[in-house]
């Protein structure tokens, strides 16, 4: 579980994060939603540590992550995985190499039991061994991101971050990678936070969303609860799109 | 004030490089590969500078001198102590901050870009350490043979001209590149190029690994890495030539 508390972040005087608090469950999605500049992609930094805090408590199953020193934040980062925007696959690398890399960096086991890991997570993602010494320029997108997920749980994460995960995707590899991202966070009963302002995803997996706007946490809920919430700020966002206002009066 | 924080901020980041990689299986994994890419594939332009700068030199100082008070061997004298004591290390490591300045800048510019160096620290890896360290390790290395591969060539250059034209007797040649010969020139040169070898890595990968936006940061941060690394060795030309010769 990772709870944050009176989070305040800010840039050059700007203040961008303001007294967010929220709890994010083990073996469950947590969503962070909001529009475009809300500050959520500045919150998910926050909590990973890639940004420092100015005041407030992130804790990773009671270990506040403002307090600890480098030396135990890269600790902590062992346990974590990231699925970014774009991948951030390693170039130079194959697919393999990509998931082996943590393995490599970390693990003591044998190169043997390493490969076999990196096929499984791979195997996970379905991804087949065609791939397997391919270069991430050499694949589409969509595979990308399941290299990125399979590299992500290499090391069996306690914690997984992804940020806009379906960015760029078409809806259906969206919805594949969204899938994957719900079966294995309860597969592997790991504390999933995703950063995303895809409804569909909000919708398809959102167990427990946060909702941040202009820097404030506005509204928290489940994707059942959204339908129903009169939150003028969350239902210009959830329900721009007419299809969604459809959905909505159906649901009411 | 921006020279002040710069300087700061790569104390900073070389404080972060130089300490015990977290593998160091990974470090020497990736050690050859940079030997490889930074000294191994830099040969080429080296050997075509030196040889052409080597000739050009022969003939530039022969027909420069044309004093029958000076003796016949200053040619391969003057060619000799040129290449020695300033283009091999000097110019030629200001060609390199071109070559193997931008490759690096833009290198771990692209990889702080894409978010590849994020996916590097949220792993729990000093990606400073695991980027950096063995480029700086791999083209300190190098240099010191691309510099005198760089003289080796570049007397073969001039011993060229002897053959293949009526300039200058490869008799001559050969007795001016001999005479009075000073071995600490090479032992200087080779000091300077360690100096410079360092710089321009260091000062490139700070470039690349400070690049924020998108490919047009990268760029302005390789011409940076190009622009300072130049300015740097100059300097520090100024002050090893100082230390060591004076």
């Amino acid at each position: 579980m990772i709870e944050v508390s009176h989070l305040f972040k800010s840039f050059d005087g700007e203040q961008v994060l303001k007294d967010i608090s929220a709890v994010f469950e083990t073996g469950k999605c947590n969503m962070i939603i909001g529009q475009s500049g809300s500050g959520k992609t500045v919150l998910m930094k926050s909590i990973i540590g890639l940004h420092r805090v100015d005041s407030g408590k992130i804790e990773y199953d009671s270990r506040n992550l403002p307090d600890m020193r480098m030396r135990d934040i890269r600790r902590l980062r062992r346990e974590v995985g990231m699925l970014f925007q774009g991948s951030a696959l390693f170039d130079s690398m194959t697919v393999m190499e990509n998931v082996m890399y943590p393995l490599e960096m970390f693990s003591s086991s044998t190169r043997l039991e390493m490969e076999n890991r990196a096929k499984f997570c791979l195997d996970r993602v379905n991804l087949n061994e065609h791939s397997y010494h391919l270069f991430p320029s050499e694949i589409s997108g969509g595979m990308q991101k399941r290299v990125a997920i399979a590299r992500a749980i290499a090391l069996n994460p306690k914690y997984l971050f992804c940020d806009e995960p379906n960015s760029g995707l078409d809806p259906k590899t969206s919805l594949i990678i969204d899938q994957l991202i719900y079966e294995i966070t309860h597969e592997f009963n790991i504390t999933t936070i995703i950063n995303s302002h895809d409804m569909n995803s909000v919708i398809e997996m959102g167990e427990n969303i946060i909702f941040i706007n202009n820097g404030i946490m506005a509204w928290s809920g489940t994707n059942k609860d959204i339908y129903l919430a009169d939150n003028e700020d969350l239902n210009d966002f959830v329900f721009a799109s007419e299809l969604y206002k459809q959905v909505k009066k159906i649901n009411q | 004030m921006n020279i002040v924080k710069d300087i700061g901020l790569y104390s900073l980041l070389m404080y972060r490089v130089f300490v015990k990689p977290d593998r160091g299986r990974m470090f020497w994994k990736q050690l050859p590969k940079e030997l490889e890419k930074l000294g191994l594939a830099s040969l080429p332009i080296v050997i075509i500078i030196s040889i052409f700068i080597g000739a050009i030199m022969t003939i530039q100082t022969k027909l420069n001198t044309e004093n029958p008070l000076l003796p016949t061997y200053s040619t391969g004298l003057v060619t000799r102590d040129t290449l020695l004591l300033e283009f091999s290390s000097t110019i030629m490591c200001l060609i390199l901050a071109g070559k193997v300045g931008s490759n690096i800048a833009s290198e771990i510019g692209t990889m702080r870009i894409t978010e590849q160096i994020d996916a590097i620290e949220i792993m729990g890896i000093n990606s400073a350490n695991y980027l950096i360290l063995p480029k700086i390790t791999a083209f300190v290395l190098m240099m010191p043979f691309l510099v005198i591969f760089s003289m080796a060539i570049g007397l073969t250059g001039g011993y060229l001209v002897g053959a293949f034209s009526d300039i200058i007797t490869t008799a001559d040649y050969l007795l001016g590149i001999q005479y009075a010969f000073i071995p600490y020139y090479v032992f200087y040169s080779v000091v300077k190029s360690l100096v410079f070898a360092f710089l321009i890595s260091s000062v490139a990968a700070y470039y690349g690994y400070n690049a924020y936006g998108g490919a047009l940061d990268v760029g302005k941060a390789s011409t940076n890495a190009v622009v300072n690394s130049s300015i740097l060795i100059l300097f520090f030309n100024l002050l090893v030539t100082n230390l060591m010769l004076n």
